[in-house]
């Protein structure tokens, strides 16, 4: 048992050691094995619901790769394999529901598609057949007609409280009221445009023009919002390149600072209408439902997708089935076209962007 | 077309901060003059009061006279952005509009103030501005190409060219070359030389070498302690004031002219930022 005696020159025993010893690269999947092996085998032996299982190997692989890596890697290291599992974890836990939601919908809204139903309205119809297309085009009146509300006003809203108002009284008082509207509940704002109408109108009144009145008093805060922040981050040095050429002020906000925010007040007004597009409630008290095609928003019902996949549900009849494979298939035409609109934004969106290449 | 400032009394306040006082100086027609001192001194305060740029900042205004060419500033009714039109201004941080293309940036001054124009005529005016920026060669093949696709040199360059494209007589530059590298200031510095003929120009720098090149005249700003008021130290031909160093220090045009520190302190302490 002679072992060399090793003497190193103090210099190279005073540096720190640059490699530290590591976990294997699969050491993740193999404490995933374990923990998932180990709950597998607790929930079968006490007859859990699956649910507990996951539970329990989540918790148990949140254990058991940091504790490892703590006694072979260090503390810093640790920390860092707890924190990964955490927020890996916790997106999965988030992406769950929306996939499950699409995946779902796809699957009960699909076999209703087709071409009757997106052409034909529910006038008449009883038990299978007929389709959504009143509902479509209430939904589009509806909602384009709160955007065109909307959209003006907030724009302006927000160009008074960015480049006009200087933080004055007024616009801190703005300010508080929009941020005061964007927590208003959407009944409430069902309420109110009914209550106008009602003054206006008299009692009883139903029209598609008090569902887009009530869905601007919802959206104006939101493009409120999206567009004060978009107009805050354009460059002051923008705007005093403008005075400078001698450009009025009104049109250096016009020709300079709306172009060079538009992609991002683009996007903020299509996800306000994507909020919007699928409230329920306001349009239920002041909209109405009904079965037939409405193209007047000025006078009568109009039916609208969600007030319609809401009826479907709740007044089932004599035909639950149909009514019900219609509420899934109006479903998935509400989510294509938010999602659609989306698309549309993004590339709206990158056309408007301010270009940076050669 | 290039006309000269007179500046008489000038008092400067961010609201009820004074930022510059008793500024007096006469910047000649076809010259060069150089701002220079230390940071936090005024001289972007003065510079940008020369054509109604400070009061865009809430809170800033001004007392005293600016004379341009004899006509007051800041006299009742006159239109700022009148007075922004016949004066240019060109920034320290290069800001072309972002939106537009390299064409388009140099037109913007006409384009923006809505003059109908054809075709042929803005191509005439985007080409001579960006010859007498010196960029035309550069650029001439790629002119819808976004403008901050350039360089920073050439980015500074384009926004000389949509400075002179609106044909003002004069043009106030603040820093312009403290976001370059020297090859791109010497070219800015070659073509502050060409654009003397036919502008007033006053620019503001850090660089005192860059003063001494550029310059025929030059006014040196200090102020005695933070939270003081910045005051004109001395107004003087550049080749006075930095050939004469030995000698006493000229008389200080400014008025309170006793309290002034010793002309070289102020000038190294300057330099060495």
């Amino acid at each position: 048992m002679t072992t060399p005696i090793i003497t190193r020159p103090p210099t190279e025993r005073a540096a720190l050691p640059l490699t530290t010893p590591q976990l294997p690269a699969l050491a993740p999947l193999l404490a995933a094995l374990m923990a998932g092996g180990l709950a597998l085998l607790a929930g079968l032996l006490l007859a859990w619901p699956w649910v507990a299982m996951v539970v329990l190997g989540w918790w148990l692989y949140l254990v058991v790769l940091p504790t490892w890596s703590l006694l072979l890697e260090g503390r810093r290291k640790a920390v860092d394999r707890l924190m990964t599992g955490l927020v890996w974890s916790t997106f999965a836990l988030a992406m769950l529901p929306l996939v499950s939601l699409i995946w779902q919908v796809l699957v009960r809204g699909l076999p209703a598609l087709n071409g009757q139903f997106l052409t034909y309205s529910m006038r008449n119809v009883i038990g299978e057949g007929g389709g959504i297309y009143h509902a479509i085009i209430g939904t589009t009146l509806i909602t384009g007609l709160a955007t065109l509300i909307s959209v003006p006003v907030g724009i302006l809203c927000a160009i008074y409280l960015v480049e006009y108002s200087a933080g004055g009284r007024i616009a801190r008082a703005v300010t508080f009221l929009v941020d005061v509207m964007t927590g208003i509940p959407s009944i409430v704002a069902g309420l109110f445009a009914y209550a106008l109408f009602v003054l206006i109108l008299g009692p009883g009144v139903r029209m598609g023009f008090g569902g887009a009145v009530a869905l601007s008093v919802l959206m104006i805060p939101i493009v409120v919002r999206a567009t004060e922040e978009m107009l805050k981050l354009v460059p002051d040095e923008l705007r005093e390149a403008s005075y400078a050429l001698g450009v009025p002020k009104w049109r250096t906000i016009v020709k300079v600072v709306l172009p060079t925010a538009l992609s991002g007040i683009v996007t903020g007004v299509t996800l306000a209408i994507a909020r919007v597009a699928g409230e329920t409630a306001p349009l239920l008290i002041i909209a109405g439902a009904t079965t037939s095609v409405n193209w007047n928003p000025f006078a009568e019902r109009m039916a609208t997708l969600p007030v319609f996949i809401f009826s479907s549900i709740t007044e089932q009849g004599r035909y639950p089935e149909a009514q019900t494979e219609r509420a899934w298939g109006a479903a998935l035409v509400l989510i294509i076209i938010v999602m659609s609109l989306n698309l549309i934004a993004r590339v709206v969106g990158r056309v408007f962007a301010p270009k940076t290449g050669r | 077309m290039a006309k000269s400032i007179d500046v008489s009394d000038l008092d400067i306040y961010y609201g009820d901060f004074k930022a510059v006082e008793g500024v007096n100086m006469t910047v000649k027609a076809r010259s060069v003059t150089a701002f220079i001192g230390p940071s936090g001194c005024g001289k972007s305060t003065v510079l940008r009061s020369l054509n109604r740029m400070h009061e865009v900042i809430p809170g800033a205004r001004v007392e005293g006279k600016v004379l341009v060419g004899g006509q007051s500033l800041y006299d009742e009714g006159v239109d700022p952005v009148a007075v922004r039109r016949q004066i240019g201004m060109v920034f320290q941080r290069l800001n072309p509009f972002p939106t537009m293309s390299i064409y388009e940036n140099v037109i913007a001054g006409n384009r923006l103030n809505n003059k109908r124009m054809k075709k042929s005529e803005a191509d005439t005016i985007v080409e001579r501005s960006l010859r007498g920026a010196n960029l035309w060669e550069e650029v001439k093949d790629r002119l819808n190409k976004p403008g901050m696709g350039l360089s920073g040199g050439q980015q500074q360059r384009l926004c000389i060219a949509r400075a002179i494209a609106v044909e003002p007589q004069i043009l106030l530059m603040d820093e312009p070359c403290s976001a370059l590298d020297p090859i791109s200031t010497s070219a800015i510095e070659d073509l502050i030389h060409e654009l003397k003929s036919d502008y007033t120009i006053v620019i503001v720098t850090h660089n005192m070498q860059q003063a001494a090149r550029v310059s025929d005249d030059t006014a040196f700003f200090n102020l005695k302690a933070t939270g003081q008021p910045g005051r004109l130290v001395e107004f003087n031909s550049t080749r006075q004031m930095f050939a004469n160093r030995t000698r006493r220090p000229p008389r200080p045009t400014s008025r309170a002219g006793s309290a002034e520190p010793p002309l070289g302190q102020g000038v190294t302490s300057a330099s060495s930022r």
